[in-house]
C-alpha cells in the first residue's frame, strides 16, 4: 500500500514489530499465538488483490470516499495567514475516520473465520464504526466502553445498540478508555478461538499499529493527490490531533518522506500540562509498556499508569501509538498540545465560520492551526485532518458553555 | 543450586508436589501482608509467589485486580515488594520467593537495578506476565542468578514450545485455562494431556496455575504436575475478612494461613 523508497521513514516496523525501540508484542503467552495468527492473516490479506479491491469498493460506495479537501476560505481570511484546508474525514459514514480501518479489519475477521468481534471505545466513534461494520458483515459485536464514557457519550451508546452491538460498560479502574482496553484484552484471552479484537487505534501489540496505520493511510494518500491537483504542490504543514493517533498516522505517513512537509501532532493538554490533568503522553509522559506495546505513557515514578484527562473522550488515553513515539524521538513530527479551553474555542469558531461542527478531538488540531496559520505567509498551505464530526459532543460543549439542553 | 531448584529436588525426594500460594504485596496493608508472607512457610507453603501491584493488570480477573487496587492504595510498589523479601529473608533462607507482575513497573525501576536489587534482597525467580520470550531481552540480560519463569498456555502450540522453553529456568508455569486469573478451573483430563506435552520437551519442574482454587484441585494438579499455584481463592478469603473500609481485621492473617494449611493438606495427601 505504500511506495516506500530506500532510506525511507515508511519501512517500519521491523520483524519484531518495533519502530526504533517502540512497539513490540508485550502480551501474555495465552495471546501470543493469536497475535501471530492476526499477523499472518493480515500479511496474506494485504497481498491479495481481491481483498484490496473489495475494501476499495466499500470505501467508495459504503463509506463515501474520497473525502473532500475543503479550502476553508472564511477561516483562512479570519486567521490572516496560510491557506487553511480541511481534510473532511467527518463526512465519512459514521462520522469519523475510524471506519476506514474498521471495514478492513472486519473483512479480515470474516476471512479468518471469526464469529465474534470485540472492540474498545472511548468517545464511541470506534465502537459505532465497529458495530456498523459488524451489522454489514453479520458478525456478533461486543463493545467495551468505560462506564464514565457511557455516561458522557449517550448518543453513541444508543447508536451502537441500534446497530445490534452488545455494550459492556467497564467499571474497573477509572472506567475510561484504558480500562475498556484492559477488559477487551481480558475477554480476548478467554475467547481466543472464535473472537477477533478490532483495535481502534495505532496502538496495541504488533501487527495492530502497522495494520491500522496502513488502512488509515488512505487519508494521507488522498490528501496528497488532492493538494497536488488543486495547488500543484504539497502542503507546507499538516496538522492532526493525537490520542492513540490513528487519524494522525493516516495523514502523516504518506508524507513522511517529503521532508519539505512539516508534520504536527496535537496532544490533549486538558487543564494544562503543568496541572497534571492532561492526556499528553509525549509532552508529559515517559516511555513504558502498556496494552501490548512500548511507547510514551502517562505514569508515576513507580511505573503505575496515571489517568489521562481531556474534555475529548477520544483523546482521553494515557498512551500513544508507538510509531508516534519513534517519530517524536527522531524529530520527524513535532508534537504540541492544546488545552480543553483552546479546543472549545476552536470548536465554536469552526462552527461559525465554516458551518462545520468538528469533533472535540479534531478541534484540538484546529486549535494548533489557529495558532500557527497567522504566523505563516499567505501563499503557504496548512492542512488539518478534520477527523470527525462534533454532533456527539454537543452535550459536553453545551455544558461547558453553561447551556442546558 | 538455586533455592527453587533445591526445593523441587527436596520435594521430589520426598515424593510430593509443591504448594505455591500467592499474595499481593501490601494487600490490604504492608503489616498484614508481611505477617501473611512470614506465616506461609509454617502453614505449608513450599514456594511463595509475591504479586507486585500494577494499575493495569490485563491478565488478571476481578479478584486479583481488586487486591492490586487495595495494595496500591496502601502504598504498594516494586520497591515495597523487594523490602518485604528482605524482611522475610532475615528469618528464612530456604523458602523460594518468586516475584510475579507486569513489565512497566520494572522498566520504571530500571531493569538492571531491579535485577541487582532482586539478587541482594533474596528474590529467586521472576514471572513477568506481559513479557513473552520474544521480548525477554528487556530484562533477561541482567537476570543472571535469577530464575526466569516462563508461562505456557493451552494455546501455546507444539512448534512454539521450544521458543518459550529457550531461556526458561526454575520451573515452567502452566496457565491451565485460556482466560484470566480466578475465573474458572481446568478440567483434570485436559491437564493430564497438557503436562506430558511440556515434560517431553524440558526437564524443568512444571507448576499449574490460573484456576486452581480448592485443596482438591491443588491435589489434582500435583498428581500430574510438580506444583500448584493458588492465588484468587486465597485473596477471596482475605477480602472476606476485611471491614467495610477495606481494612484488615484481627482474623485476616489467620484466615488466609488457614486457607494455605487446607491447601497444603490437599497437596500432601495427593500422592498417598
Amino acid at each position: 500500500m505504500s511506495n516506500a523508497l530506500p532510506n525511507s521513514l515508511r519501512m517500519g516496523p521491523d520483524s519484531r514489530g518495533r519502530f526504533g525501540d517502540f512497539g513490540g508484542r508485550f502480551v501474555a503467552e495465552t495471546l501470543m499465538p493469536n497475535i501471530q495468527e492476526v499477523q499472518e492473516a493480515y500479511e496474506a490479506a494485504r497481498k491479495d488483490p481481491e481483498f484490496e479491491k473489495e475494501w476499495r469498493r466499500l470505501l467508495k460506495d459504503y463509506v463515501g470516499r474520497p473525502s473532500p479537501l475543503w479550502f476553508a476560505e472564511r477561516l483562512t481570511s479570519h486567521l490572516g495567514g496560510a491557506k487553511v484546508y480541511l481534510k473532511r474525514e467527518e463526512l465519512n459514514h459514521t462520522g469519523a475516520h475510524k471506519i476506514n480501518a474498521v471495514i478492513a479489519q472486519i473483512m479480515l475477521a470474516k476471512r479468518m473465520g471469526k464469529k465474534h468481534v470485540i472492540a474498545e471505545t472511548g468517545a464511541g466513534q470506534h465502537g459505532v464504526a465497529t458495530a456498523t461494520a459488524c451489522a454489514l458483515f453479520d458478525l456478533k459485536c461486543t463493545v467495551f466502553m468505560g462506564a464514565t464514557d457511557v455516561e458522557r457519550q449517550k448518543p453513541n451508546v444508543f447508536r451502537m445498540k441500534l446497530l445490534g452491538a452488545e455494550l459492556n460498560a467497564v467499571t474497573s479502574g477509572a472506567a475510561t478508555l484504558k480500562d475498556a482496553m484492559n477488559e477487551a484484552l481480558r475477554y480476548w484471552v478467554a475467547h481466543v478461538h472464535d473472537t477477533y479484537y478490532c483495535i481502534g487505534t495505532v496502538a496495541g501489540p504488533a501487527p495492530y499499529p502497522q495494520m491500522v496505520r496502513d488502512f488509515q493511510c488512505v487519508i494521507g494518500d488522498e490528501t496528497k493527490e488532492q493538494c497536488l491537483a488543486v495547488e500543484g504542490r504539497l502542503p507546507d504543514v499538516v496538522v492532526c490531533a493525537v490520542g492513540g493517533g490513528s487519524s494522525a498516522m493516516g495523514i502523516f505517513h504518506p508524507f513522511l518522506d517529503d521532508a519539505e512537509v512539516k508534520l504536527v501532532g496535537v496532544e490533549a493538554a486538558g487543564h494544562g500540562i503543568e496541572t497534571g490533568a492532561h492526556a499528553a503522553a509525549i509532552n508529559g509522559g515517559t516511555p513504558g509498556v502498556l496494552h501490548g506495546n512500548k511507547t510514551y505513557l502517562l505514569q508515576d515514578r513507580n511505573g503505575q499508569i496515571q489517568e489521562a484527562h481531556s474534555i475529548s473522550a477520544g483523546l482521553d488515553y494515557p498512551g500513544i501509538g508507538p510509531e508516534h513515539s519513534w517519530l517524536h524521538e527522531i524529530g520527524r513530527v513535532e508534537y504540541t498540545a492544546a488545552t480543553d479551553q483552546e479546543a472549545l474555542d476552536a470548536f465554536q469558531l469552526c462552527s461559525k465560520l465554516e458551518g462545520i461542527i468538528p469533533a472535540l478531538e479534531s478541534a484540538h488540531g484546529l486549535a494548533e492551526v489557529i495558532k500557527r496559520a497567522p504566523t505563516m505567509p499567505k501563499d503557504s498551505i496548512i492542512v488539518l485532518n478534520l477527523s470527525g464530526r462534533g454532533d456527539k459532543d454537543i452535550f459536553t460543549v453545551a455544558h461547558h458553555m453553561g447551556v442546558s439542553l | 543450586m538455586s533455592r527453587i531448584a533445591a526445593r523441587f529436588a527436596k520435594l521430589k525426594a520426598e515424593g510430593r508436589g509443591a504448594l505455591m500460594p500467592f499474595l499481593e504485596a501490601y494487600d490490604p496493608d504492608p503489616t498484614t501482608s508481611m505477617a501473611i508472607l512470614r506465616g506461609m512457610p509454617g502453614a505449608g507453603a513450599d514456594l511463595i509467589e509475591i504479586g507486585v501491584p500494577f494499575t493495569d493488570p490485563a491478565a488478571d480477573g476481578p479478584t486479583v485486580q481488586k487486591a492490586g487496587q487495595r495494595a496500591l492504595k496502601a502504598g504498594g510498589s516494586l520497591a515495597g515488594a523487594l523490602a518485604m523479601v528482605r524482611d522475610f529473608r532475615r528469618d528464612d533462607d530456604e523458602t523460594p520467593l518468586v516475584l510475579m507482575g507486569y513489565l512497566n513497573p520494572i522498566i520504571a525501576y530500571g531493569p538492571e537495578r531491579f535485577c541487582e536489587d532482586c539478587r541482594s534482597s533474596g528474590v529467586d525467580g521472576l514471572i513477568i506476565v506481559d513479557m513473552p520470550p520474544e521480548e525477554a531481552d528487556e530484562v533477561q540480560p541482567y537476570a543472571h542468578g535469577l530464575d526466569m519463569i516462563r508461562l505456557v498456555a493451552p494455546t501455546t502450540l507444539e512448534n512454539r514450545l521450544p521458543t518459550v522453553l529457550n531461556g526458561a529456568s526454575g520451573f515452567i508455569y502452566y496457565v491451565s485455562i485460556t482466560g484470566i486469573t480466578g475465573t474458572r478451573s481446568a478440567d483434570a483430563t485436559d491437564l493430564a494431556a497438557a503436562i506430558p506435552r511440556i515434560r517431553a520437551m524440558t526437564d524443568l519442574p512444571v507448576a499449574i496455575g490460573f484456576g486452581v482454587r480448592t485443596p482438591q484441585q491443588a491435589a489434582e494438579a500435583v498428581r500430574v504436575a510438580d506444583g500448584a499455584v493458588v492465588a484468587s481463592s486465597l485473596i477471596e478469603i482475605l477480602a472476606g475478612t476485611l471491614d467495610s473500609e477495606g481494612r484488615a481485621t484481627k482474623g485476616t492473617v489467620r484466615a488466609v494461613l488457614d486457607g494455605v494449611r487446607a491447601l497444603a493438606e490437599g497437596v500432601r495427601s495427593a500422592r498417598e
